[in-house]
């Protein structure tokens, strides 16, 4: 049992190793989306619109606003009275920033009380105010060395004179761009799982080697098994690599449990596969086995939550969502990587997802044609 | 001593939508020996294998393959049997040592580095053992594939035109192997187009669109046929051959070379038709015992024999 298994597993990973065409396509892919989804819709990250919220008004605060605006990374578009403003524009996505000066700012800063200076941001889009935050500092120290003289000078030459707090702010649902990548994973894995199990499966048969296969003494469950593990071993390297990607390249954060999201990528790689495996069992031949990857795959791209955020959609547009995996999968990635969830959070996608899972694969096993009628 | 029978099938059917492919098939194949499976393209040679191999479900009909029941245990049946399709396939994208290894390792062989080895020297592959197998020319596609289905010492070989597109010494090499196999007390159900092979069968079955019509060594099947042949030689056979067949006495006219042969069911008829060009054209007439092709093919052009 085992070594019919491992003899169709070694099989496999030995005719992956030479279709080097699918093997770019495995590597090429992942790359290619991930820079497309991230930079076609990040163009130009100066001029972010900011809020700002000015309690104490004068020449230093004038003039450090004023730095701002002239460093070209902020543009200050409104000036708002009340906190609450500043949290409905950063919601609605009016304003990247809200900078809030406090009262008596200009007084603690000439006594050396190092006041603070709080800078909200939207942080749905880190890799479009990363480089704002980053000047903000350089800024703020320039503007106010030019003001201030004397004593109170000397010390801003040998350290930061105010307590500037940055405050990343998002609202889940809303959050685009940040969402995009914890997003492609769960949608990469879905097209790329379902269509190579689809297609090596319905390659056998085109081929006739299903014939031969089926003519030795193979049960069904070891062809499964020896199909499945090679492509759970891609599914895993894609992650990875879209991982390494988004960490190192887009600096979006992964805030939560690691093995939490192996194992629940484990599992939704397996029900990929599982529907793939039914694909190729309906599917006469590799075109057929496509379309039928693309029917399945658009509901998985436009109604879990990927594209539209879930709440969003129609009752009967949640409903069909509700049914495919990639929509719980989109909430733990999500959920761990951006919020920092753990297993107690991610519990209530992971069982649904894994019952809807285990039907999938008793679906697939029950199709599969263990003869040529 | 009753002969024990590898295959042993009653009233197998299958159809494929309301084309009855396979209707109400009775075979036996005794063991030890090499049976010629023949008939038409289309007639079912195919599908009849695939039925004894558990590769397709049949409508109707009992059978036993080795001992076992083809519904019940194909499983059993299929670690036993070799199994060599009509198209080659194997992987083409693995070696030829690969596609062994794989076999090996799926029949559970004790030794599968050794038997695999042992095979590619027998069949002498091993010179092309690192080749990728979709790379062989079709003759040594041929032959991997027979290395292949007989690794595991199977006791019953089911090979369907195993020797299409094989050169004359491949395949009488090829006919050698067979019958040293079934003196070691293999089975085999070798399906051919070829006439030259189905005489070295020890019996043969021919298969028309799905019924048995004829069965036994060839010299039986050749006297059960009722046919009888004369052969014409001379210059203008070829212009009588036209004008013969015309003529509802005569069932086949078919040329070998500077020789024809005319056949037919009714003997006298066919006397009287051929009288009447004993003189004409300078053609030679003489009786022959019509070959098995004068039998197939006659058996071709009138329904199986039954009109
Ligand atoms: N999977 C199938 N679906 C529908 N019809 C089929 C199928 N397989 C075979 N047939 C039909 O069954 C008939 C017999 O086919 P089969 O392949 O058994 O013939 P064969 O005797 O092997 O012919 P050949 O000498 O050309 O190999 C043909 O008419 C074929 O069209
Ligand atoms: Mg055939």
């Amino acid at each position: 049992m085992f070594r019919r298994f491992l003899a169709i597993l070694i099989k496999e990973l030995t005719q992956l190793r030479r279709d080097k065409s699918t093997f770019a396509m495995v590597l090429a892919i992942p790359v290619m989306q991930v820079f497309l989804f991230t930079y076609a819709i990040n163009n130009d990250p100066k001029h972010l619109p900011t809020a700002v919220l000015i309690r104490d008004n004068s020449i230093v605060v004038r003039d450090l606003t004023a730095a701002m605006t002239n460093s070209e990374y902020f543009d200050l578009t409104t000036r708002i009275s009340t906190d609450a403003e500043g949290d409905e524009l950063l919601q609605k996505g009016e304003v990247y920033f809200v900078l809030t000066i406090p009262e008596n700012f200009t007084r603690d800063l000439l006594s050396g009380r190092k006041p603070a200076l709080l800078l909200q941001a939207d942080a749905s889009d880190p890799s479009a105010t990363a480089n704002s935050i980053g000047a903000m500092s350089e800024v703020i120290l320039r503007s106010i060395r030019r003001d201030l003289t004397g004593s109170v000078r000397s010390m801003v030459n040998t350290e930061m004179p105010i307590d500037l707090r940055i405050q990343r702010c998002y609202n889940p649902e809303a959050m685009i761009r940040y969402n995009i990548v914890p997003g492609l994973i769960a949608v990469l894995l879905t097209l790329m799982g379902i269509m190579m199990t689809a297609l090596s499966l319905t390659r056998e048969n085109e081929r006739g080697t299903m014939e031969t296969m089926l003519s030795m003494p193979v049960r069904p469950l070891e062809i499964m098994a020896g199909k499945i593990v090679p492509n759970l071993i891609v599914g895993l390297i894609q992650a990875a690599f879209i991982l390494i990607m988004a960490i190192f390249f887009f600096k979006v954060p992964f805030l939560g449990s690691w093995w939490v999201f192996v194992l629940s990528i484990i599992l939704f790689i397996t029900g990929n596969l599982a529907i793939g495996y039914t694909i190729s069992s309906l599917a006469k031949n590799q075109l057929q086995a496509l379309q039928m990857t693309i029917l399945v795959f658009m509901p998985s791209l436009l109604l879990s939550g990927f594209i539209y955020p879930f709440v969003g959609m129609p009752g009967w547009a949640q409903a069909i969502g509700n049914c495919i995996p990639v929509t719980y999968f989109m909430r733990i990635v999500r959920g761990i990587m951006l919020k920092g969830n753990g297993l107690a959070e991610c519990w209530p996608h992971i069982w649904p997802m894994g019952i809807i899972i285990l039907i999938l694969s008793i679906i697939a096993v029950k199709v599969y044609k263990k003869t040529l009628d | 001593m009753t002969p024990t029978y590898a295959i042993e099938v009653s009233n197998l059917s299958k159809r494929f939508g309301n084309n009855t492919v396979v209707d109400n098939v009775n075979l036996r194949v005794p063991q030890g020996k090499i049976y010629g499976f023949l008939g038409p393209n289309g007639s079912g040679k195919t599908t009849t294998i695939r039925l004894l191999c558990g590769l397709l479900t049949p409508d109707g009909g009992t059978g036993t393959c080795l001992g076992y029941d083809i519904r019940k245990e194909s499983n059993k049946i299929k670690q036993q049997v070799g199994y060599m399709t009509q198209r080659f396939s194997y992987w083409e994208d693995l070696t030829v040592r690969e596609n062994l290894m794989f076999v090996a390792n799926v029949f559970g062989l004790a030794q599968p580095c050794d038997s695999v080895e042992a095979m590619l020297r027998r069949f002498g592959l091993l010179s092309r053992s690192e080749q990728l197998a979709g790379t062989l020319s079709g003759g040594w596609k041929q032959r991997l594939s027979l290395a292949a289905c007989i690794l595991h010492s199977p006791k019953l070989l089911l090979l369907d035109e195993p020797t299409a597109g094989v050169d004359p010494q491949a395949r009488r090499d090829f006919w050698d192997e067979i019958h040293q196999l079934a003196r070691d007390g293999l089975t085999v159900l070798v399906s051919t187009h070829y006439m030259d092979e189905a005489e070295r069968c020890h019996a043969i079955i021919y298969l028309y669109y799905g019924h048995i019509i004829a069965e036994g060594s060839v010299s039986e099947v050749i006297a059960n046929s009722g046919l009888q042949t004369w052969s014409a030689t001379g210059a203008d056979v070829i212009g009588v051959m036209n004008e013969l067949k015309s003529s509802p006495a005569v069932a086949t006219v078919a040329p070998f070379g500077n020789v024809v042969h005319v056949s037919g069911v009714d003997g006298q008829a066919l006397e009287q038709v051929i009288e009447s060009y004993r003189e004409r054209r300078g053609i030679q007439w003489s009786r022959t015992s019509p070959s098995l092709e004068d039998v197939f093919i006659y058996y071709m052009h009138n329904n199986g024999g039954r009109d």
